[in-house]
């Protein structure tokens, strides 16, 4: 396989394309799968072969379309014609499709337009797609119609053209940022582990995506994997690594299965494995299963669990980039990072650097969820504001409710109330606010949330999670945890107040690994914004009304 | 062992694992992965998962043999076995249910349907029922958000339920008026070319 390989393949993909006279894009990502879409796709490919339209007709299925409310969804391209997206196809609305848009004569053209959804809408016209571009596009289980969308040429760019170093240095000059949560500069971390002395070493994407609300990476993995091995790559050139793991969670079986079949096919044609694309570089990936324990985000406990140990964090330094993986230089970045990889190197860092904020370049990718009208996965440069991303992209709250707090960044994370709506969302400014960036849960609460509730939720969250290794996040979790259940079931006291805080900032400042670092931030941030419904509860020790008599949620 | 030695490769390793002294055919399972994994210790999680998915569960037994196997101490893998939740060491119920408790799913009344399903079938998030018909448990985010609230029920994935529907489609299932649906492949097109493959 080489570049002019690559350009047939594209052609090759492109002309069967067009042989088509209708492209059928069904969404076939967890959550359109789990409404419905698999029943839609049989009466499709039902339709199809009945009327003899195999030539005709292309059926793909896609990744993620986005709006995962308002599934499953269906895209219908034809030449010459806009592209229709359906919203909440089932069954029936598939046949109606299906004589509307494959049967070439029908006797009547049916009426689906309730079920159409315009793509002028906010929600796709205020994104910018990189990461997802090719989302809910193309057949993730193809790598033809990756290539065709340029895939893989990033890659033989680089093992051509460029150095080693010349590979980091745009990666820094591009102002990427690691897209985990913490935001450590990408290049420079490339650079670090390229210097470290090894005669092994090592490139780990942490798919291990723990934090409650939050699919990103699950998506980018099952809707377009090719990119995730591309950025893969192109880090092992850089750094001068032969051997590359996946580490991805094992709730995510979809996502597996596309990884390993994406895997396969590179290798077979020489994407991946030994000498990729006729060069001397040398790549192999493996996947390695997570088996459900949110710690193993942090970098030293993935390692661990990637060497099939417990999965609890060793104190840094030295960090990863000096002694990783069995003891070598490792070099480890979220999945989404690794997705962007291509793209720079693709159109060229000053491009990227000129999306998104000063400090914070590029786009990222948010799960918004929560009480939104349109919930979904969504993708917006960096600097956008909260407002934007609320009331424009997601529509508004529903049921005539107000707006009561955004959270961010998961159980590690933090609160934004209404007065900061008008935020730009980047690493900075949601730092300035005592929340974190995360890796991209977006989770929306109205005015029926209760804070201290929330708070206890995340830290029962952590309390179960925590590895035990060290006290102050073994112990300090369960003790917030009964002082939070106290203000929830309508018993606490001033004194239980000032315990609290005082314990955040212990567990804060003595934890070993960023869990328990991270642990008292959703405390912090409700006694920031919202002290008064903590107080109140005091005041009147009752339990809050939007709780039941259990102190559970209604 | 004449037998063992054949050229036929495949062959050879299904004489030797007809051999497996326990006789339970899901071992051989196991030591397909053992073998694919050369024996490396550091396979340890990949081996569990194995192990769990031919037996659905981790008996103490399977602990001790994927020790000697891979020789490690037993403490070491019931340490590993024990640390992760998706292993679990006891059986499951003829039916699961979990519930996902992830922060989107929570907002949504999920912890309702979790204290209603406690209630209606007597046992906590986590136990079996005492006949052995249903497991509840619950589920720090699927990554099914847009969909929350979100169960899964014997593998499938049901979203957008209430607490009272939840009920209803749980003792459904216990009752065993829902045939337990095969969740359809996702990808009928990646069977094929593994068949092709083989």
């Amino acid at each position: 396989m080489n570049r002019d390989d690559l350009q047939t393949i594209a052609q090759k993909e492109q002309e069967r394309q067009q042989q088509f006279r209708c492209r059928l894009l069904c969404c076939a990502s967890t959550a359109c799968l789990s409404s419905g879409s698999p029943s839609v796709q049989e009466v499709f490919e039902q339709a199809v072969k009945a009327n003899q339209l195999t030539k005709e007709v292309q059926l793909v299925s896609t990744g993620c379309m986005g709006l995962c409310s308002r599934g499953p969804m269906v895209r219908v391209q034809t030449p010459n014609e806009p592209e229709i997206l359906y919203e909440h196809v089932d069954r029936q609305i598939a046949q109606k499709i299906v004589s509307k848009h494959i049967v070439p004569e029908p006797e009547v053209t049916p009426d689906v337009t309730p079920h159409v959804l315009s793509q002028d809408i906010p929600f796709f016209t205020r994104q910018t797609r990189v990461v997802l571009s090719n989302s809910g596009n193309i057949d993730p289980e193809r790598l033809e119609e990756y290539i065709m969308h340029g895939g893989y040429k990033a890659l033989v760019y680089a093992l051509r053209e460029m150095s080693p170093e010349q590979v980091c240095d745009e990666i820094t000059r591009s102002g990427l940022r690691g897209r985990g949560g913490a935001g450590y500069p990408t290049g420079i971390k490339w650079g670090l582990v390229r210097k470290a002395p090894g005669d092994k070493k090592f490139v780990v994407a942490n798919g291990d995506e723990g934090d409650p609300g939050a699919y990103m990476d699950r998506t980018v993995m099952e809707s377009d994997p090719h990119r995730v091995l591309e950025g893969m790559a192109i880090a092992g050139y850089a750094i001068g690594a032969e051997q590359g793991y996946i580490y991805v969670r094992g709730e995510y079986p979809i996502a597996i299965k596309r990884l390993e079949k994406a895997i396969r096919t590179a290798e077979r044609r020489g994407l991946l494995g030994s000498r990729v694309f006729e060069s001397n570089f040398n790549f192999r990936v493996d996947i390695r299963i997570g088996a459900g324990a949110f710690v193993c985000g942090e970098e030293t406990a993935l390692m661990a669990s990637i060497m099939g140990r417990r999965g609890q964090p060793v104190p840094r330094p030295p960090y990863p980039s000096q002694s990783g993986l069995w003891g070598y230089p490792t070099l480890i970045n979220n999945v989404e990072t690794f997705a962007n990889i291509a793209p720079i190197i693709n159109n060229g860092a000053s491009w990227y650097a000129g999306i998104g904020t000063e400090k914070s370049k590029g786009t990222k990718v948010f799960a918004l969820t929560g009480k939104l009208n349109n919930t979904g996965l969504i993708e917006v440069p960096m600097g956008i504001t909260l407002r934007e991303i609320v009331y424009d992209i997601g529509g508004g709250i529903p049921n005539g409710n107000t707006f009561k707090a955004a959270q961010t960044g998961g159980p590690s994370g933090g609160y934004l109330p209404p007065e900061h709506l008008d935020t730009p969302v980047d690493f900075e400014s949601l730092k300035a606010l005592g929340s974190i960036m995360g890796s991209g849960g977006l989770v929306i609460l109205d005015n029926e949330s209760n804070m201290p509730d929330m708070a206890k939720f995340f830290m029962e969250f952590c309390m179960d999670e925590s590895c035990g290794k060290c006290l102050p996040c073994r112990v300090g979790t369960v003790q917030m945890y009964r002082i939070l259940d106290r203000f929830t079931s309508g018993t606490a006291t001033w004194a239980d107040l000032q315990k609290l805080e005082e314990l955040c900032l212990l567990v804060k400042e003595t934890s070993l690994c960023g869990l328990g670092q991270s642990a008292p931030n959703p405390v912090l941030s409700t006694l920031r914004y919202f002290r008064e419904e903590y107080e109140s509860q005091i005041r009147e020790n009752t339990i809050p009304l939007a709780l039941g008599k259990n102190g559970d949620k209604q | 062992m004449a037998n063992v030695i054949k050229d036929d490769a495949s062959k050879s390793a299904k004489a030797a694992e007809a051999e497996h002294p326990s006789g339970d055919p899901r071992f051989k399972l196991v030591d397909r992965a053992l073998k694919r994994l050369q024996y490396q210790q550091d396979a340890l999680i990949e081996v569990l998962h194995t192990a769990q998915e031919a037996f659905g569960y981790l008996s103490e037994d399977l602990l001790i043999y994927t020790a000697h196997q891979l020789k490690l101490p037993l403490s070491w893998v019931y340490g590993v076995a024990t640390f992760y939740h998706f292993f679990s060491l006891k059986p499951l119920g003829e039916h699961t249910c979990i519930v996902c408790l992830g922060t989107a799913c929570y907002v949504k009344q999920a912890g309702e349907i979790v204290s209603k399903l406690q209630e209606e079938f007597g046992i906590e998030a986590g136990q079996t029922t005492p006949d052995g018909k249903l497991s509840l448990s619950t589920a720090r985010c699927l990554g099914s958000c847009g969909l929350a609230p979100v169960l899964v029920l014997d593998g499938n994935v049901v979203g957008r339920e209430g607490p009272a529907s939840t009920v209803e489609r749980v003792r459904a299932l216990v009752a065993g008026q829902i045939a337990p649906v095969e969740p359809k492949s996702a990808s009928p097109s990646l069977e094929l070319e593994e068949a092709e493959a083989l």
